[in-house]
């Protein structure tokens, strides 16, 4: 069993989904953001996905668009998000990549999937990547032991949700709405039903992320998934602290909230 | 000849694959939207009464056919070749950009959609697209760089005169690239309610098809004119290229002539070799950007480099996925214009000829200049006059130094 599922299984056995954190890589600093996401999993987070900087990030809103260009300001490259994927793998726990497809694309499909297996990263998530042009991707990650997780939406047709649950090995990541990333007020109610969909397809854990802020919308969101994923809420209570030290007890705060409430009872 | 026919065989019109560009590399969330699109689109193409409403718009509307207009004093500075105009700049809206709308936005209604939203760089596709969803009453948010509203001031003034919103995008490189990422995002929200009036031949499949088609007309009307006039093709085609929709439009039409040379003129800004520049097909590598692979300005990180050019509407840093191939299978050439060159061509052919052509036109001008030179007397040559320049009065009054005194 991959370290992914190992830790839906876990979760699973203790009544609860499993709680994803995102943030990008090189944000607030490279150093810093190895330091947060090992705290994070210190504290309740099961595993992260560290995204990869992008200059034209089109699916993500102003928070995580300012974090990005923080990071591509402290020239966080890939080869820099390597080295914190293996300073994060060292916790143990499931650390994955988040990023769209033309870094992969730029750096070299085959050098990606090899390369985060050799830091120790488990999976990689690819938003912008439908399995359709995915065959050079699908071989490379097969042949490095690296997970494949892609995204559906709400808008999703069910021969749509039958070929990317076909294709996805890691875990099903379910939009929760239709939209950009960034901090909602409630969980849209297609959430509950796009999971139900997916379920038909695929026994692979589901996880549900976008707009998902506070630990009551996590606990209701856990209620019908398998993970929760919450990103741009730790992004910005980050930007909102003035120093690393700060943001360290502001982000563990956070998560042990956010492990509360991904309990299913 | 025999090799680019069967590279024609690697065109797959139902996956938008040029070779090895174009595709879709969008959030899953867009793909039902693309597959609508192209499902209307293509029961659209098969429809009679489409093609009449589209044919009577372009026609009563736009005005079309757009005349092919010698250029017989600018042909002096062009090595004395022939060189024919057509004459994008005199359709209603004052660019070629309307013909792609017009079909696009009939699109629109038939999906039951009530609200477009497009990019503009220029301002000339923003405009174009207000101007239809008045017509056809719907409801329009333009995107455009804030840089751009800036040095396009005028074309923002018209665009809220036809009743559109204008969102100034103060992200990243503030032109047409983030504003194509605004409106992406926007659609990505509202995709049920909005269709996304893509203006150039970028971006995923099936907008370079859709786009290209639409445009097409210009070709298909240039070559019968040419016919008539000279009773025999050009020596050459050629046309600006930013993301390459009046470049495409006039091409395709003349791919199969295999003796009808195809020259598109980029922007090289202050020069290819100062990295300052939108020259993508010249200056670029195979990359993702907008959902289509092709030709992009990155670094080897897959980042997208700020592009530059006096020019808004070629300010852009990457290029549709068609040209790709075009370039890649030698089909097509296509050759680095810098603002200094298509300025002078930007006088040039507001003197010899009495038309102020666009700066993005003026690329294309420029090319010519050269390409006339390299092909004699004999050459009989067809521009693109993509679109007229009143929009960038201001800009050549300050590059050329002009004020009311002087």
């Amino acid at each position: 069993m991959s370290l992914i599922h190992e830790a839906f299984s876990k979760a699973k056995s203790e009544n609860r989904a499993a709680l994803i954190a995102y943030l990008p890589a090189g944000f607030p600093t490279i150093e810093g953001s190895i330091k947060i996401m090992q705290e994070m999993l210190n504290n309740g987070v099961d595993l992260v996905e560290i995204g990869v900087p992008y200059s034209d990030p089109l699916m993500d809103g102003p928070i995580i668009q300012q974090a990005v260009d923080i990071a591509l300001h402290n020239k966080t490259g890939i080869k820099e998000v390597m080295q914190i994927v293996k300073e994060v793998s060292q916790t143990g726990k499931p650390v994955l990549t988040m990023s769209y497809w033309s870094p992969i694309e730029k750096w070299g499909v085959e050098k990606y999937a090899q390369q985060m297996n050799q830091s120790g990263g488990v999976g990689v998530i690819t938003p912008d990547l439908p399995p359709d042009e995915s065959d050079l991707w699908i071989t490379a990650t097969d042949q490095n032991k690296i997970d494949r997780v892609f995204v559906v939406a709400p808008s999703s047709s069910e021969e749509r949700l039958k070929l990317v649950t076909n294709n996805v090995t890691g875990f099903v990541y379910a939009a929760s709405l239709m939209g950009v990333t960034g901090t909602r007020t409630e969980v849209s109610s297609r959430a509950e039903e796009l999971v139900k969909r997916i379920r038909v397809h695929t026994q692979l854990p589901v996880a549900v992320g976008l707009g998902v802020s506070s630990s009551e919308q996590a606990h209701e969101v856990a209620k019908f998934a398998d993970g929760v994923i919450v990103g741009s809420a730790f992004v910005k209570a980050i930007l909102e602290q003035p120093d690393l030290s700060k943001a360290v007890v502001a982000v563990v705060q956070l998560s042990k909230d956010f492990a509360r409430g991904v309990r299913k009872d | 000849m025999t090799t680019f026919l069967q590279d024609l065989k690697k065109i797959d019109e139902e996956t938008g694959h040029f070779g090895q560009f174009g595709g879709r590399f969008v959030p899953e969330a867009l793909i039902s939207a693309l597959d609508q699109l192209e499902d209307e689109y293509l029961k659209a193409a098969a429809d009679p009464k489409f093609n009449e409403d589209f044919q009577n718009l372009l026609k009563d509307y736009v005005g079309r056919p757009s005349p092919l207009t010698e250029a017989k004093n600018f042909s002096k500075h062009a090595g004395g070749a022939r060189v024919f105009l057509k004459r994008e700049d005199l359709n209603h809206t004052g660019s070629h950009k309307i013909n792609n709308v017009i079909g696009q936005a009939l699109l629109t209604v038939r999906m039951g959609k009530k609200r477009i939203i497009a990019e503009t760089g220029a301002g000339q596709h923003g405009v174009a697209t207000a101007t239809a969803a008045a017509l056809f009453g719907l409801e329009c948010v333009i995107y455009m760089g804030e840089e751009d509203t800036v040095r396009q001031s005028l074309n923002v003034a018209r665009m809220k005169l036809l009743g559109a919103t204008v969102v100034p995008v103060t992200t990243g490189t503030k032109t047409l690239k983030d504003a194509i990422n605004e409106a992406m995002r926007d659609w990505v929200t509202n995709v049920e309610s909005t269709h996304y009036l893509l203006g150039t031949v970028a971006g995923p499949h099936p907008f370079p098809t859709i786009g290209r088609n639409f445009h097409s007309i210009m070709g298909v009307e240039a070559r019968q004119q040419i016919l008539e006039k000279t009773g025999k093709l050009p020596t050459a085609v050629t046309a600006c290229v930013g993301g390459g929709s009046n470049a495409i439009g006039l091409f395709h039409p003349f791919i199969l002539d295999k003796d009808v040379q195809l020259h598109g003129y980029e922007a090289a800004g202050d020069g290819i070799e100062t990295g300052r520049h939108a020259a993508t097909l010249s200056g670029g590598t195979i990359g993702i950007l907008h959902g289509t692979r092709s030709y992009v300005l990155q670094d080897e990180n897959g980042q997208t480099l700020p592009s530059h050019s006096i020019s808004a509407g070629l300010d852009y840093p990457g290029v549709g996925p068609e040209h790709a191939w075009l370039k890649d299978t030698g089909r097509a050439f296509y050759h680095p214009i810098t603002d200094t060159e298509a300025m002078d061509a930007f006088s040039l052919l507001s003197r010899t000829e009495g038309i102020i052509p666009a700066i993005e036109t003026a690329h294309a001008i420029a090319g010519t200049v050269k390409l006339g030179k390299e092909l004699g007397k004999d050459a009989v040559i067809i521009i693109n006059c993509s679109g007229r320049g009143d929009k960038d009065v201001e800009t050549a009054a300050k590059w050329f130094k002009i004020t009311s005194n002087s």
